[in-house]
């Protein structure tokens, strides 16, 4: 249960961090707030010749609102977004989601960029940038370039970033001052990740549903967008809307799989169930609103 | 395997070593400082008994590696009684709700309560219980543990009111 042997470095700039990347050639690792590389170092599931750690690079951090999005260093702290009052009301959702990361001894190491590169597909942050419409800024050595979240991930830890890049800063679009947010999981035990969990957005204007972002975590290979629930609900007025066909909808975008901790058909019903349980709960509050 | 000259300030004192870049904290700790009350048992953050505080932090010796707590303030359970063996308020009151007892799990649960009681911190019933949740207790059921959390935060609640 030790790593096997590995270099060390520690760079102090995106450029130097980047420039290492490239020379490595693949064989190396970057570690942000460790919580998940730890582990699969300590079981030799990982073993990078270099270790690329990015906790001293000053450029990655913090959270500041710019034109349009707030941008969200990839170093952030899991317990910072916790306590960012900016957060907790322009983007309630993600401090909502970020409350079910892990445990508190975690979050006060593990990162907001380390878990959305990291792409586990039953985690909170990867659904929650999809479903809001984040955007990934990732860099090298060859440029910078923007990838969609819901262009990002792949499938189970597989992403579009390539071995010499790096995720620089993650973008989330502003969203309406009044909008409503949805969140639920279940999960065996606090702190483990989701068997099915569902995260979302609605903005209303007029009485009616102008923009919805929604996915799902647990439910397939990667995080996955609710793109036909999306559409439907759009234009609607809060109280034309019928949770269990929009729930109805969202399943029709998932694939679920079986695994020791429940199988695809458990994923199913519960999901149709809690995503309909919280689509209805949330649609009463904003007619009350 | 690139090695490093670190220095780490435990419980008040500095602690100088030369480590190959993949050791843990906790190794580092218990086989470099001696202080073996930072107890390892699963070794990939299930388990929560290597918790140490990092910088005010309660967090997980086996998931940081020795040569990122270069220049950090660190305390183990060692560092939390008096000088004279009075016992940290926290220690206190798990004995007295019986908190434990095989021990092992002990040290991380102490050092959680303390990184979130420590100075003047109010935390809630629920963040202490909560917090909880990132530890493993095999003997105790976890009942005395949650009576003295529960004791912890209505302690540091009146605290809290006496100095209002
Ligand atoms: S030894 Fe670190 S969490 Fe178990
Ligand atoms: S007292 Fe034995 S594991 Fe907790």
């Amino acid at each position: 249960m030790k790593p096997a042997p590995f270099d060390y470095v520690a760079p102090t700039t995106i450029a130097e961090a980047c420039a290492i990347l490239d020379e490595a050639g693949g064989g190396a690792t970057v570690i942000a707030g460790g919580q998940t590389l730890m582990p699969l170092l300590n079981l030799r599931m990982s073993q990078p010749f270099i270790l690329v750690d990015i906790n001293k690079i000053p450029e990655l951090q913090g959270i500041t609102k710019e034109t349009g999005f707030t941008r969200v260093g990839p170093v952030t702290r899991q317990c910072d977004v916790l306590t960012n009052a900016d957060l907790a009301r322009d983007l309630p959702v993600l401090v909502q989601a970020v409350r079910h990361v892990g445990h508190h001894q975690t979050r006060n190491r593990g990162t907001v960029g380390g878990s959305i590169a990291l792409g586990e597909p039953a985690a909170e942050l990867p659904a929650t940038s999809v479903a809001l419409g984040a955007m990934i800024e990732v860099s090298s050595v060859r440029g910078t370039r923007q990838v969609a979240a819901h262009d990002f991930y792949l499938g189970p830890y597989m992403t579009m970033l390539e071995p010499d890049e790096l995720v620089t800063a993650i973008r989330f679009p502003d969203w309406p001052a009044n909008h409503i947010t949805l969140f639920r999981e279940v999960a065996q035990r606090p702190g483990d990740f989701a068997l099915v969990g569902v995260v979302g957005a609605l903005a209303i204007e007029g009485g009616a549903i102008a923009r919805a972002g929604i996915a799902w975590f647990g439910m397939g290979p990667t995080p996955i967008k609710a793109r036909q629930a999306e559409a439907a609900l759009i234009g609607q007025s809060l109280d034309s809307i019928d949770p269990a066909a929009i729930a109805a909808l969202a399943l029709a975008d998932t694939a679920p799989f079986d695994d020791h901790h429940a199988t695809a058909e458990y994923r199913r019903t519960v999901g149709k169930r809690i995503f309909a349980s919280t689509l209805g709960a949330i649609l009463t509050l904003g007619e009350a609103a | 395997m690139s090695e490093h000259q670190i220095s780490v300030t435990v419980n008040g004192r500095p602690l100088h070593g030369q480590v190959e870049s993949r050791v843990s904290l906790g190794d580092f700790l218990r086989i470099d400082g001696g202080y073996t009350g930072v107890h390892l048992g699963c070794e990939h953050g299930v388990c929560g008994a290597c918790t140490v505080i990092v910088d005010g932090k309660a967090v997980r010796s086996c998931l940081m590696l020795a040569v990122q707590a270069d220049g950090s303030d660190v305390t183990t359970a060692e560092g939390l009684a008096e000088p004279d063996g009075t016992l940290h308020p926290v220690q206190q009151t798990m004995r007295e709700e019986h908190a434990l007892q095989c021990g092992f799990c002990t040290p991380g649960v102490v050092m959680t309560l303390a990184a979130l009681t420590a100075g003047d911190a109010r935390p809630t019933e629920e963040a202490l219980i909560g917090a909880l949740s990132g530890h493993i207790c095999r003997c105790t059921g976890y009942q005395g543990i949650r009576r003295a959390a529960k004791r912890l935060a209505a302690d540091a609640g009146a605290r809290a009111g006496e100095v209002a």
